[in-house]
């Protein structure tokens, strides 16, 4: 009995399909996971290494070759001396072995190093393991012939090969919990915590609260509503680092129109340090975040409102709904997807915000959050292992998040 | 709120704190604008804003408002009396704040009281005055927070360290100077190598656009169009990936870099850069391919074209607002990107101009030349943004998950 019904599995046509949407995808899986996946992966790796800013360089041996004792004849004597160093003060190299050209027309005179031989015009030295900062110096007497003065040749031309094992401290075997003990350590991270979260929640809430007012004013058409538009979206379009300067230069305690201001109106007697005093310098970068991301809020939640049709408002009317009743009835439960996409959106990117408070403070004054941790710890420190830590604390903060967010996402928006 | 419900209550009520909004924006405007003392007042603005509010409820015209407010408050800042006090300032300022004033005042007052009536008021006609009075306020204090900041820098970046320490409130500036005005620009262009930083990122800002859309748009299509296994998760796992803050992929990027000798090197800034827009360049696309009609493509297929020649002749055309709104706003991120900048480029002749402007934060350099690089790097930008403001917008509304 031959089967008639319609086919089932999958088809030629379909599998063509399928490898040729792989065929497009693969350039961007590629580089994404090259400059993502990867970077991410070492993250977690380099957070259980001990290692700092000067370990990046792996340990490499160095070798300086020269002839003393000035030969001037034949049968002069001289010292063939070969300078060995360990370039890393802290690593081992293993298994050091020293390989080089006997240079022609020299011809030992006296006992050579035990660790070293002479076979077939090439000189072997098994150099042992080197602890870090190990230095030497190899001396071997030599008594040059006249062959070496017609050669004209000197001993750098052939230049010696130092072979070793070098244990990076990237790649070996060596790890710490360490990082973790440091950053948990102390009681600094959890108000490093608390200062993220206040940044956080008032940032984004802030922002929010900003936009939905902005998107209110803007709710109808007037002359002009093109350019306000454009205007309230300068914060957001400007270089960041434009801006934050612009700020600084605003509350400058010495020279600050904002002080000059306060002053003269007579609401402060003497100049506020706006981004030096705790608590004063987180609310002050709380409201930077604020003041930069309302247009953000603003262009998400106006695009919505003007997709709400008027006949509602105009039922509303008609059933004598005062306008704050329309708005509290009416614009805010419709909004409500919205607004709550964007709340989490925006709280996860303000989390991870680190260029706005690295600009303003720098982290100081009661402002350190997470992100500014982990560039704090790796260059400031230069404790990189440690900073890795953080950034790993940060993503597992992310992970908690991203598991409501796509619980939203995908009702809200359907993604 | 029920007390508040009267034309003789609502009506002053309004007056004074309209009166002192606008007191507050004209002394902070005046201050500004000629670096003279100015201050509000409060006490000033309730002996005068309540018989203006008054008044208005009892009948009103802008005109005639506005043109008694300001000879009212040009006797009162004379006297040194009303809502914004003033010293020894010149009869130009003066009759220039008692014009602000009336008509900022007069004017908006008119249109928020001009429903009133003097005894009770509904809720409806009471709600609207407010909310009007409310927008009213939005307006000036939105504008005043965005533009203030951009004022300053502006301002900042045509005077000299000596004017800007004498008074900090002094922004006029002196015409007479003529182009002597631009010297910290012409500094900047000379003695920074500015002209160079903008070069540079200019041409890291274009070729992050190009390289993006060469990875986003097939990645765009297969995902919008083509049916495959696992289609789902990856337009999800899209915006997954730019969860991840940039800090900590910073970390790891900086440490190879610095092994392979990448740093220091606009060639490793261009590898690096697209592939932090290519996410959101392929999921803002992604959403434009699936509003596409599906049969136009199915047409070319049937009369012979491949999926390819499909893309190139058909969905890209169909598709060039949205490339435009793309490409702006990964120009804009490139242009505007800094961490990546300052951690990886330390020689001043591969810097691009935010790292630039970083470079001039220092105690030895005036700030004004510092402002004068911010400008530097926002007008570019504005331009772009102001002249093709439809574009942007879309671009923002659309990648505006990205920060």
């Amino acid at each position: 009995m031959s089967d008639i019904g319609p086919p089932r599995g999958t088809g030629p046509l379909a599998r063509t399909e399928a490898r040729l949407a792989w065929g497009l995808l693969t350039p961007t899986i590629l580089a994404v996971s090259l400059v993502v996946i990867l970077p991410l992966l070492a993250v977690f790796w380099i957070s259980v290494k001990p290692v700092s800013l000067a370990d990046l360089r792996a340990p490499e041996t160095v070798v300086r070759e020269d002839l003393r004792g000035r030969p001037a004849a034949a049968g002069d004597e001289a010292t063939l001396r070969y300078r060995l160093r360990n370039s890393s003060p802290t690593s081992e190299i293993t298994g050091v072995t020293l390989t080089d050209t006997w240079p022609e027309g020299l011809r030992l005179a006296g006992d050579l190093d035990p660790r070293c031989e002479i076979a077939e015009g090439e000189l072997l030295c098994d150099l042992g393991d080197w602890e870090g900062g190990y230095r030497e110096t190899l001396n071997i007497p030599v008594v040059t012939e006249q062959a070496w003065f017609d050669a004209g040749a000197d001993v750098e031309d052939t230049p010696a090969e130092v072979d070793g094992k070098a244990s990076f401290v990237l790649t070996n075997g060596e790890f710490t919990l360490e990082n973790f003990v440091s950053v948990f350590d102390g009681g600094e991270f959890w108000s490093v915590l608390g200062v993220t979260l206040f940044y956080t929640i008032f940032g984004t809430l802030g922002a929010m609260i900003m936009g939905l007012f902005a998107s209110m004013l803007l709710n109808h058409s007037f002359k002009g509503q093109g350019i306000l538009r454009g205007l309230y979206l300068f914060p957001y379009v400007a270089p960041v680092i434009a801006v934050a300067f612009a700020w600084i230069l605003l509350f400058d305690p010495f020279s600050g129109s904002a002080n000059a201001l306060l002053v003269q109106m007579g609401v402060t007697d003497q100049a506020i340090n706006f981004f030096g005093e705790r608590p004063l310098a987180l609310i002050m970068v709380t409201l930077f975040e604020i003041w930069r991301y309302f247009p953000l809020s603003f262009l998400f939640i106006l695009a919505r409102m003007q997709s709400i049709p008027t006949d509602m408002y105009e039922a509303a009317d008609m059933d004598g709904a005062s306008p704050f009743q329309q708005f509290w009835y009416l614009s805010l439960p419709q909004l409500l997807g919205i607004l709550s996409v964007l709340f989490l959106l925006r709280f996860i990117w303000t989390f991870n915000k680190f260029d706005d408070i690295f600009l303003l403070t720098g982290g100081n004054a009661g402002t350190r959050v997470l992100t500014v941790n982990v560039y704090e710890q790796a260059f400031a420190v230069s404790n990189i292992g440690a900073g890795a830590a953080v950034a790993v604390v940060i993503f597992a903060c992310l992970l908690l998040f991203s598991v409501f967010f796509f619980k939203f996402m995908s009702k809200e928006e359907g993604l | 709120m029920k007390y508040l419900r009267f034309g003789y209550v609502t009506g002053p009520l309004l007056g004074v704190l309209w009166t002192f909004v606008v007191a507050v924006t004209v002394a902070v405007a005046m201050s500004f604008a000629t670096g003279e003392a100015f201050r509000p007042s409060i006490i000033g603005a309730l002996m005068f804003g309540i018989p203006t509010g008054l008044a208005l409820v009892w009948r009103g015209k802008v005109v005639i408002a506005s043109a008694v407010l300001t000879v009212v408050y040009f006797v009162a800042l004379s006297l040194g009396v009303g809502p914004v006090l003033t010293g020894n300032v010149s009869l130009i300022a003066r009759v220039v704040a008692a014009l602000f004033l009336g008509i900022g005042i007069g004017w908006p007052l008119v249109v928020y009281l001009r429903d009133l009536t003097m005894g009770t008021l509904t809720r409806h006609e009471f709600e609207d005055a407010v909310i009007k009075a409310l927008k009213g306020f939005g307006y000036v204090f939105f504008t005043a927070i965005v533009v203030i900041p951009f004022y300053v820098m502006v301002m900042t970046s045509l005077k000299n360290q000596a004017e800007l320490m004498q008074n900090p409130l002094d922004f006029s500036i002196d015409l007479s100077k003529g182009w002597g005005l631009f010297r910290s620009y012409v500094e900047l262009m000379t003695e920074f190598n500015f002209g160079t930083y903008m070069w540079t990122s200019f041409y890291i800002s274009v070729l992050t656009v190009l390289i993006t859309l060469l990875f986003a748009i097939p990645g765009a299509y297969a995902v919008a169009r083509l049916r495959f296994r696992g289609q789902a998760t990856f337009s999800r796992s899209i915006l997954l990936i730019y969860m991840v803050p940039m800090i900590v992929l910073a970390l790891p990027i900086y440490i190879a870099f610095s092994m392979m000798g990448l740093r220091n090197s606009v060639a490793g800034i261009v590898m690096i850069y697209p592939v932090t827009t290519i996410p959101v360049a392929l999921y803002m696309l992604q959403g434009y391919f699936r509003g596409l009609p599906a049969e136009i493509e199915e047409a070319g297929l049937m009369d012979g074209l491949s999926r390819l020649q499909v893309i190139w002749k058909i969905t890209l055309p169909l598709s060039l607002p949205a490339l435009a709104s793309v490409s702006l706003y990964v120009f804009m991120i490139a242009w505007n990107e800094f961490l990546l900048a300052f951690m990886l480029l330390d020689d001043p002749s591969k810097f691009t101009l935010t790292r630039g402007i970083a470079s001039l934060n220092s105690s030895e350099i005036p700030r004004q030349h510092l402002m004068a690089g911010s400008v530097i790097a926002t007008v570019p930008i504005m331009a772009l943004f102001l002249g093709l403001e439809k574009f942007m917008t879309k671009g923002l509304t659309a990648g505006s998950v990205k920060g």
